[in-house]
C-alpha cells in the first residue's frame, strides 16, 4: 500500500491560474499599513474574477501608496511614474492601447495636492479607468506631514493640529463626473472587495478612495485617519453583492431593498439600501450624503455613485477596438496620392 | 554627410538702392487684427506665382489687436530667403509707426502710405506714393463693416503696378487664398485691388528702382510653414497619440495637424481614428501622456516652446532614465520666462540638452528647411523608436511660423521600424527577457508592450533604481552599470543621428557652423565674405546632437570657425566645446544675434569681418 498522497490539486480561477499568478514582490511597506490590505484585495478580486494578468496595465505616482503596485499583479506591466502624474500617464497609454484595464494607485499628496489638477481633468475626462487613492491624511515617505485630505482638528504626532480644510476626494470625483465613486475602508476587507469588483467590471473611471490608516505617522488618538477612529466613526451607507457575468445566481432580495445595476460586461452590481433612501445614480444625492455624514463627524463608506451610460474618454476619440499603438503601417502612414494632393495644395 | 561645392563666380550678393530687380524686400506695416493676412499672403504669392524666389515673415506682437505689426515679403532672384535687414519698399498703414518706418529705410528706397499720413516730408531721397485708402475703399465696397478688411488689398493693387506684379497673377493668388466657398468675399477682394492698380496707373510716375520679371525658378515648389512641414513630417511618420497644451509659437503645429489627421487618419466608412490628439491641462500632463503612450508602444509626440519644455523637465528625466520613447517639438521662442513670445530665438539649446536633474543628456535634431521638418519628423520617430528615448525636434518661430518656399516633400520609402519589441511568440522562443540588458552593446535594450499575452511579457517601470531586470534596486553597482549603459546609449547614437550638411570653397582657411533657421543667413554671409571680400568659407551645419565625427574634422581643417548662435550665451558654441579637444576649442569663434528677430546674413558678415580684422 502506498503511503504517499496524491498532491492535492492546485486551486485555480477560471481561466486555470493559481492565486501566485496574482501576486507580487514582498511588500517593504510598514507592517500593518493599510496599503497591504487593499493590494491583498486586489489580488483577491483579479484572481477571483479570472482576469488576465497581460490585459491590465498599473500605473501610480510616487508615495508610499504608489509603491504598492509592485505588491500585487507581478506580470502585469506597471508605470510607476513621478508625484502626483499618474493620471497623464495612464491616460496615454489607455488612448495608445485601450484594451488595457488600467488600475491607478495614488496617495492622498499624489491626488490632492501635487496632482490635483491632473486628478480634476481625469475625471472630467471619464477616463476608463480603476483609481484606487490610498488615502491616510498624511505624507509617509517625508515621514508624517500633513496633506490635503486630512480633516481639519486632526493631530500629527507631534500633537499639531490641521487647520486648513480638506480635500474630499469623492466629491471631487462625483462633481467633475467619475461614472463610479465609492469609499471604503482598508480593514473592511467585504465592502472592498466587493466595490473594487464592480469597479474592474465598470466601463469609465471608478474613483475609490480608501482610508488606509498610516501605521507609522497617523494611527495616534487624535488622527481622524486611524484604525481606531475609523471603527468608530464608519457610516456604511450601502452594501454591495457583486454578481458576475459568468455566474448565473439569483440573489433573493425583496423588492425596494436593493437597486440592480448592470454593468457593461454583463456582471450585476446589486446595491442594498440598508434602509436609507439613497440613490446611487444621482450625482446630487452622492454630494449631499457626504456633506451630511461630514458633518456628523463621520466617515461614509460604500457606493456614492454609479452611472453606466456616460461615454468614456476612449468613445470621445472615435478610437477603433484594437490598439492605435500598434496598427499597421497601412493604416497609419496615408498614400503617396495624400501626400501628392496635400502638395498640390500648397503650390 | 552631403557637401555642396560653392564655385565663386556664382556667389554674388544683393546691395540696396542698387538695381533692385528681383531683389528687393517689401515691407508692409499695419496693426495687428487689422485682417492685412490675407493682402499680404496674396502679394506674396503673386509673386511667387511669377517664378520668382519669395520669402514672407511675418513680425507679429504678443497681442490680439491694436499693436504694430509688420509683414516682410523677400523677393531674391539668387534664391535668398533667409532675413534681408534693409527695406526698399515700404507700405506704411499704422499711422503709430510710419514715421519711424520711413526712417529705417535703404536709400532709394519707396514707401506707399495712406495719404493723410503726409510722410512725404520726412527724407528727401526716397520715393512716395500716396494713396487715398478711404476714398478708394468707399466705392467697392458699399459695406462699411467691411472697409477696414477690404482697404488693405487696394494696397495689394497699387504695389502690383508699382512693382510690375501681374494683375492675373494677384488674381490666381486671391482665389486660392478664399477657396471655392468664399466666391464672393474673392470678388470683393479683387475690386478692391483692381481699384488699387487704377489708381497707380493713372497717378504715380515709377521712380524707385524695385520691380518684379518673370523668372523661372519656383516651378513645381510649394509655400509652407514650419509647423505645418512638421505636423504632416510626424502624420506620415504614423504618430498615434498626440498630447499638447497651447502655446506659441508651437500652437499652429498641432492645430494644422488635426485638420490633416480629421482627413487623412480617419476611416471614411466607420468614423474611427487611428490617432488619438488630446489637448492636456498643461504641459507635464502634455509629457505625462506622450510618455505613457511611448511606453504602451504608439508612435507618441507634443509640441511646445521653451517654458513648456521648463514644465516637462521631471518626465523628460524619466523617459531618458526609463527608456520611453517620445518625440518632443520645441518651436523656439524668446526667453527667459514669458520672453517675447512672438519672437524667435535658439536659446533653448543648453536647457533640452540636459533637461531634468540628475545626469541626463538627449538627442536634438536641428531642421534647417521645410523638407527637413518634414523628413526630419519621420526620423526623430525612428529615432527614439530604435533608442527608445525622447528625441527632441528644434524649430523656432522662423521657422514655424513664417512662409516659405520649399520643394515638394519626398514620401517616405523606408518601411517603419518599431525598434526592439519582442512579441509573445519572442518570448517563447527566448523563455523570457531581461528589459534593462544591454545585449547587443548599444545601450539598447528589448521591450515588450503592456497588453502582450505571455505571462513573462510584464515588467515594472520605474523612476526609481532599477537593475537589468527592472527590479528595484538602491545597490550602486546596479546604478552604475544602469548610468553607463545609458551613457553607451547616447554614444551609440552619434553613428546613427543625422549627419551634417557641407558647402566648401576652393582654399577656404576659415570656417562656419551654424544650425536650424540659421542656415539661410550663414549660407548667404557666406556668398557675402566670399563676394565682397575675396574671403572662401567653408560651412558645416549640423543636424543633430551629439554631434558626430564630422565636427572635430571640419574645425580641424580649419584655422578659425565661427559658430552661429541665435542667444546670448553662444549655446551651440557651448555644447561644442564638450565633444572637442582643448586645441580645437580654441579655433572657435563666436558670432551671435538674440534680439527677436530672424538673423540676417549682414549682421553675420559684419561680425566675421570685424573680427578678421579685415
Amino acid at each position: 500500500m502506498s503511503t504517499a498522497a496524491a498532491p492535492p490539486p492546485k486551486k485555480t480561477n477560471r481561466i486555470g491560474l493559481e492565486v501566485l499568478s496574482y501576486k507580487g514582490s514582498k511588500t517593504t511597506l510598514c507592517a500593518g499599513c493599510g496599503h497591504n490590505a487593499i493590494s491583498e484585495r486586489v489580488i483577491e478580486c483579479f484572481y477571483e474574477l479570472g482576469v488576465e494578468p497581460w490585459r491590465v496595465a498599473k500605473f501610480s505616482g510616487i508615495g508610499c501608496s504608489s509603491k504598492s503596485p509592485a505588491y500585487f499583479l507581478g506580470s502585469s506591466h506597471a508605470f510607476n511614474g513621478v508625484h502626483g502624474r499618474m493620471p497623464p500617464v495612464a491616460t496615454g497609454a489607455i488612448l495608445a492601447n485601450r484594451n488595457l484595464l488600467g488600475i491607478g494607485v495614488t496617495g492622498d499628496g499624489d491626488t490632492a495636492s501635487i496632482g490635483l489638477g491632473h486628478f480634476m481633468h481625469m475625471l472630467r475626462r471619464n477616463l476608463p479607468m480603476i483609481c484606487i487613492i490610498e488615502d491616510n491624511g498624511v505624507y509617509g515617505l517625508t515621514k508624517g506631514q500633513f496633506s490635503a485630505t486630512a480633516d481639519v482638528g486632526s493631530t500629527q504626532k507631534t500633537g499639531a493640529a490641521n487647520d486648513l480644510p480638506p480635500f474630499d476626494c469623492c466629491a471631487l470625483a462625483l462633481e467633475w463626473g467619475a461614472t463610479f465613486v465609492a469609499r471604503s475602508f482598508s480593514g473592511d476587507k467585504k465592502q472592498l472587495q466587493a466595490i473594487l469588483k464592480t469597479a474592474i467590471s465598470h466601463q469609465g473611471l471608478s474613483v475609490i478612495d480608501v482610508v488606509s490608516p498610516c501605521v507609522t505617522f497617523n494611527d495616534h488618538v487624535g488622527s481622524t485617519k486611524s484604525y481606531a477612529y475609523m471603527k468608530d466613526h464608519d457610516l456604511v451607507l450601502n452594501e454591495l453583492d457583486y454578481v458576475p457575468a459568468y455566474e448565473d445566481i439569483a440573489v433573493e432580495i425583496p423588492e425596494g431593498e436593493a437597486m440592480d445595476v448592470e454593468l457593461h460586461n454583463g456582471s450585476h452590481v446589486r446595491i442594498r439600501k440598508l434602509g436609507r433612501d439613497f440613490d446611487p445614480t444621482s450625482r446630487l444625492a452622492g454630494l449631499a450624503a457626504i456633506d451630511e455624514a461630514r458633518t456628523k463627524g463621520e466617515v461614509l463608506t460604500g457606493v456614492l455613485h454609479i452611472n453606466t451610460g456616460k461615454p468614456t474618454f476612449v468613445d470621445m476619440m472615435s478610437l477603433p477596438d484594437e490598439a492605435i499603438a500598434t496598427l499597421p503601417e497601412s493604416k497609419v502612414r496615408p498614400s503617396r496620392a495624400v501626400l501628392e494632393e496635400v502638395m498640390e495644395e500648397l503650390r | 554627410m552631403s557637401t555642396l561645392e560653392v564655385s565663386p563666380a556664382e556667389s554674388t550678393s544683393a546691395n540696396a538702392g542698387q538695381s533692385a530687380v528681383n531683389d528687393f524686400s517689401l515691407q508692409v506695416a499695419t496693426v495687428n487684427g487689422s485682417g492685412s493676412q490675407t493682402a499680404n499672403t496674396v502679394l506674396m504669392r503673386a509673386i511667387f506665382q511669377m517664378g520668382i524666389p519669395v520669402s514672407g515673415k511675418n513680425m507679429f506682437p504678443s497681442n490680439i489687436a491694436g499693436l504694430p505689426t509688420w509683414f516682410t515679403i523677400r523677393a531674391s532672384k539668387y534664391g535668398y530667403v533667409g532675413r534681408r535687414k534693409e527695406i526698399d519698399f515700404l507700405v506704411a498703414m499704422n499711422p503709430e509707426t510710419a514715421r519711424e518706418d520711413v526712417m529705417k529705410l535703404a536709400p532709394g528706397g519707396a514707401v506707399v502710405y495712406d495719404e493723410p499720413l503726409k510722410l512725404a516730408e520726412l527724407r528727401g531721397d526716397l520715393s512716395f506714393y500716396p494713396v487715398p485708402f478711404d476714398k478708394l475703399v468707399a466705392p467697392v465696397c458699399p459695406d462699411a463693416k467691411l472697409r477696414k478688411l477690404v482697404r488693405n488689398m487696394i494696397y495689394d493693387g497699387v504695389v502690383a503696378w508699382l512693382l510690375a506684379i501681374e494683375m492675373e497673377e494677384v488674381h490666381r493668388a486671391l482665389v486660392k487664398q478664399f477657396g471655392k466657398r468664399k466666391a464672393k468675399a474673392a470678388e470683393l477682394n479683387w475690386s478692391a485691388a483692381q481699384a488699387g492698380f487704377e489708381y497707380a496707373a493713372k497717378t504715380f510716375v515709377k521712380s524707385d528702382p524695385c520691380r518684379v520679371e518673370r523668372m523661372n525658378a519656383t516651378a513645381g515648389k510649394i509655400i509652407v510653414d514650419g509647423n505645418a512641414a512638421c505636423a504632416l513630417g510626424a502624420m506620415f511618420a504614423g504618430v498615434t497619440v498626440v498630447a499638447w497644451y497651447p502655446i506659441t509659437p508651437s500652437s499652429s503645429l498641432v492645430e494644422t495637424m488635426i485638420g490633416y489627421m480629421r482627413r487623412f487618419r480617419m476611416n471614411p466608412e466607420t468614423g474611427k481614428a487611428t490617432y488619438a490628439i488630446v489637448q492636456a491641462e498643461d504641459e507635464l500632463a502634455s509629457i505625462g501622456m506622450v510618455l505613457g503612450a511611448g511606453w504602451a508602444g504608439a508612435r507618441a509626440m507634443t509640441a511646445t516652446a521653451g517654458p513648456g519644455l521648463s514644465l516637462m523637465a521631471e518626465f523628460v528625466g524619466l523617459g531618458y532614465y526609463a527608456d520611453v520613447p517620445a518625440v518632443i517639438y520645441d518651436v523656439q521662442r524668446v526667453g527667459p520666462s514669458t520672453g517675447l513670445p512672438t519672437r524667435t530665438q535658439q536659446g533653448d539649446l543648453i536647457e533640452a540638452a540636459f533637461l531634468s536633474h540628475g545626469d541626463t543628456k538627449h538627442p536634438i535634431f536641428f531642421p534647417c528647411s521645410m523638407e527637413e521638418c518634414f523628413t526630419m519628423s519621420i526620423e526623430a520617430f525612428e529615432f527614439a523608436e530604435r533608442f527608445q528615448t525622447p528625441v527632441f525636434v528644434f524649430t523656432d518661430l522662423d521657422l514655424g511660423m513664417n512662409n516659405w518656399m520649399s520643394d515638394p516633400f519626398p514620401y517616405p520609402e523606408k518601411p517603419m521600424n518599431r525598434g526592439k519589441v519582442l512579441t509573445a511568440e519572442d518570448l517563447d522562443r527566448l523563455g523570457g527577457f531581461a528589459r534593462y540588458l544591454d545585449a547587443d552593446g548599444d545601450g539598447v535594450g528589448y521591450r515588450t508592450l503592456p497588453g502582450t499575452n505571455h505571462p513573462k511579457a510584464g515588467y515594472f517601470t520605474r523612476g526609481s533604481g532599477h537593475n537589468a531586470n527592472a527590479q528595484y534596486t538602491e545597490r550602486e553597482d546596479d546604478y552604475i552599470n544602469n548610468m553607463d549603459r545609458l551613457a553607451r546609449k547616447f554614444e551609440a547614437m552619434r553613428g546613427h543621428v543625422p549627419e551634417p550638411a557641407r558647402e566648401t570653397r576652393a582654399g577656404a582657411r576659415i570656417g562656419m557652423i551654424a544650425i536650424g533657421s540659421s542656415d539661410y543667413a550663414a549660407r548667404e554671409s557666406c556668398d557675402q565674405l566670399q563676394a565682397e571680400h575675396g574671403v572662401p568659407v567653408d560651412y558645416l551645419r549640423p543636424r543633430a546632437f551629439p554631434f558626430t565625427t564630422h565636427l572635430a574634422e571640419f574645425i580641424s581643417g580649419h584655422d578659425r570657425v565661427y559658430v552661429v548662435d541665435q542667444n546670448r550665451d553662444a549655446q551651440l558654441l557651448m555644447l561644442m566645446r564638450l565633444d572637442l579637444e582643448p586645441d580645437l576649442i580654441g579655433r572657435l569663434r563666436s558670432v551671435r544675434y538674440y534680439g527677436g528677430m530672424p538673423i540676417d546674413a549682414r549682421t553675420i558678415t559684419d561680425e566675421i569681418v570685424k573680427q578678421e580684422g579685415k
